[in-house]
């Protein structure tokens, strides 16, 4: 079957594949991120430490103790969210209202990168870690190889995306968050309790790297050294899409994704200049549009 | 003077006291002097595991040889005391732990991990008077004028070209495809494998293919790659994080070619990350299967488990570069506080290997890829991956 189909052809649709699953992933990374940033004006470096944190939890609990990937992707949401509220609760809100300096949260914000990056080498080892796959098989059309198990989590990042986007839209915490991401102080004048919606949309942030951490540990794996990488990578996608616009996140997400899947088929007999490229071609864009795709000049 | 209790109460007190002399350490042991060796290295990021498997296996041979009464140099027993200095792979940071190192007093040193930290620290160890033992690959650092840097492992120049041939002559490689972590490492195995097998007349079907180490989705990367169906797919100086996530993707892209790599990986995390897909995987270690191991290799493995909760592969050959230079030590006792005595034991130096069954020694290699003895003997031990463990494919050694 797969022998029938001609190169470029095949080249082309899996690329196009490899990039919209890349996107699906990144994407719901940088949800997270970017959700934070709109409701408080912190850069959370820590992102990428809680996805790694989500991702040993579900090795954990799918991976070492046997109970279904379903539990362990809750368990992780649930911790995940739990370590967000109290991270915000203890520790942002009171610089928030101790410091009116934006370097202090970031900062702060630093300070807990490491400090989970050390927490969680002791905890889980140095090791890389895998899981079980979920699903078993790999899809082999004409044109196209895809795993089984990367197709359900590409959906999921859909799915969990979408459900994301409604619960914004149209939930009660949702409306209440996008007021405080508007104009904070309008909001709070309007009723909106300002401390339990901070602190839930942190959770709410967290609770994203989590699930995201426990989904793609059953495709990636996880391992304790990946928190800062995976901060850089979201921190592009919402800069290419525009900080605390949740369309961009999205947006900045599969546009990374498409860019490095497009970039290492087409330029790979170069040497790995995929990254360069991008991060040249991100320089150009943002001296033309700094504030993103979907961002708006004034903030 | 003493009646029979008064007696008795002396013997119970004198029983008392050498008990607590004993558990606390008595006269004897408060003598002893201690002797540390240290370890600069990576023990955070993505590739902890590197470093951590050195200052593992350190740990738990110095506690091992504390349990049976420390360590004799001379006519002194030495507590071995191992301090250590994570690099984060960083080269400035290695240069501040070979300084740290330096102003501890200790001569000997394990690490740095990679090349550029191997590279960075020469001249404060040059300086300083300091051994040390890098896992890095520049010839630079083994061939004279310099001499202070003794290369703990195989080179992959040394291993690649060894598994090349055996593979070309058993399984039929005639094509090969190089992929590397954009890094100077995995760049500089590259291109020592890309020349191997062009001498051994295989064709490279392609040798630019690159990706960011910390990539976590190596799809993309091996698409274009296993298109071009090679033979042999080389992983050149992959890190253990990322081997079984390109095993997996290359298989689940369908290729159905043989892969290797010239480090060394850790069972477990094969298992974990790519399961039966990594089935066939050609990798290097040490001390490392059933088949060539010995009772008391066995027992350090035992010994590390029970201290650190799991075993690391790669450990297999960490082990050996303390031993080195304690035994070199031994050897020649005036070398404990003068690298000077330690290079010239280098040439003749040779003692039981503990770590494997049979007559092999310990002794310093080198000659043919440095001009002089800059490396320790570790046996070159090939081993293919299979059911969640490493059997012997083949066992080689480098002169």
């Amino acid at each position: 079957m797969a022998a029938n189909a001609t190169p470029d052809r095949r080249s082309m649709e899996q690329v196009i594949a490899n990039g919209l699953y890349l996107g699906a992933q990144y994407a719901l990374v940088a949800l997270g991120l970017t959700l934070i940033f709109a409701l408080m004006n912190v850069l959370n470096f820590a992102h990428g430490q809680m996805y790694v944190l989500g991702g040993f939890i579900t090795y954990w609990v799918y991976g070492r103790l046997g109970l279904p990937f379903v539990v362990a992707l809750a368990a992780s949401a649930v911790t995940l969210a739990a370590v967000g509220a109290a991270v915000e609760v203890l520790l942002f809100r009171t610089v928030i209202r101790r410091s009116v300096r934006e370097e202090s949260t970031m900062l702060l914000a630093a300070g807990i990168a490491y400090f989970l990056d050390a927490v969680i080498l002791l905890l889980f080892g140095e090791k890389q870690r895998g899981v079980p796959k979920i699903v078993m098989g790999v899809f082999d059309w004409d044109n196209l190889i895809m795993p089984y198990d990367r197709i359900l989590v590409g959906g999921l990042a859909v799915v969990f995306i979408v459900a994301f986007m409604l619960f914004m839209q149209y939930s009660r915490p949702g409306r209440a968050m996008r007021a405080l991401a508007q104009d904070r102080v309008a909001a709070q004048l309007m009723g909106v309790q300002v401390d339990r919606y901070s602190m839930i949309g942190f959770a709410l942030g967290a609770l994203l790297a989590g699930v995201v951490g426990g989904l793609l540990a059953a495709i990636t794996g996880v391992n304790s050294g990946i928190g800062g990488p995976i901060s850089i990578k979201a921190f592009l996608m919402v800069m290419i899409g525009g900080a605390g616009v949740v369309g961009g996140a999205i947006a900045g997400g599969f546009v990374l994704g498409m860019l490095e899947s497009v970039g290492l088929t087409v330029l790979h007999s170069y040497g790995d200049i995929t990254y360069l490229v991008i991060f040249a071609g991100l320089m150009v864009f943002l001296s033309i549009r700094p504030q993103g795709l979907m961002g708006k000049p004034w903030g | 003077m003493y009646g029979r209790s008064g007696l008795l109460r002396m013997a119970a007190l004198g029983a008392i006291a050498a008990l607590v002399a004993g558990a606390f350490g008595g006269p004897a042991a408060a003598e002893n002097p201690t002797l540390k060796i240290g370890f600069v290295g990576v023990t955070s990021g993505p590739a902890a595991a590197w470093g951590t498997s050195n200052v593992r296996s350190m740990q738990t041979r110095a506690a091992w040889l504390n349990e049976k009464g420390g360590v004799t140099i001379g006519d002194k027993t030495y507590k071995i005391e191992i301090v250590t200095f994570d690099d984060q792979k960083d080269p400035k940071r290695a240069i501040a732990g070979m300084e740290k190192m330096a102003q501890e007093g200790i001569h000997y040193v394990v690490g740095p991990n990679v090349d550029d930290g191997a590279a960075a620290v020469r001249p404060v160890a040059e300086k300083a008077g300091i051994i040390y033992f890098p896992y890095a690959f520049p010839k630079t650092l083994y061939t004279k004028p310099a001499s202070n840097a003794i290369l703990g492992m195989v080179a992959s120049y040394q291993s690649g070209p060894a598994i090349y041939k055996y593979l070309r002559d058993h399984k039929g490689v005639k094509t090969i495809a190089f992929v590397a972590g954009n890094e100077s490492d995995p760049l500089s195995q590259r291109d020592s494998g890309v020349a191997a097998a062009k001498a051994l007349g295989m064709k490279v079907l392609a040798d630019k293919d690159t990706y960011e180490t910390d990539t976590r989705d190596f799809t993309p990367v091996l698409t274009p790659i296993v298109k071009l169906k090679p033979d042999l797919l080389v992983l050149s100086g992959v890190a253990p994080a990322n081997a079984p996530l390109l095993i997996r993707s290359a298989r689940e892209l369908g290729y159905k070619g043989l892969i290797s790599t010239e480090t060394a990986q850790d069972a477990q995390v094969l298992k974990e990350g790519a399961g039966d897909l990594a089935d066939g995987f050609i990798s290097v270690g040490g001390a490392s299967t059933p088949e060539i191991r010995s009772a008391t290799m066995d027992e350090f493995i035992a010994r590390y488990t029970k201290m650190f909760g799991e075993y690391n592969d790669e450990s297999n050959t960490k082990v050996y570069a303390l031993e080195y230079i304690l035994d070199t030590l031994k050897a020649n006792p005036a070398a404990i506080d003068n690298v000077e005595e330690f290079k010239k034991t280098i040439d003749t130096f040779s003692a039981p290997n503990p770590f494997v069954k049979g007559n092999s020694t310990l002794h310093y290699v080198g000659m043919t890829s440095f001009g002089q003895k800059r490396q320790v003997a570790v046996p070159m031990v090939v081993n293919e991956y299979r059911g969640g463990k490493f059997v012997t494919l083949f066992v080689g050694s480098v002169d």
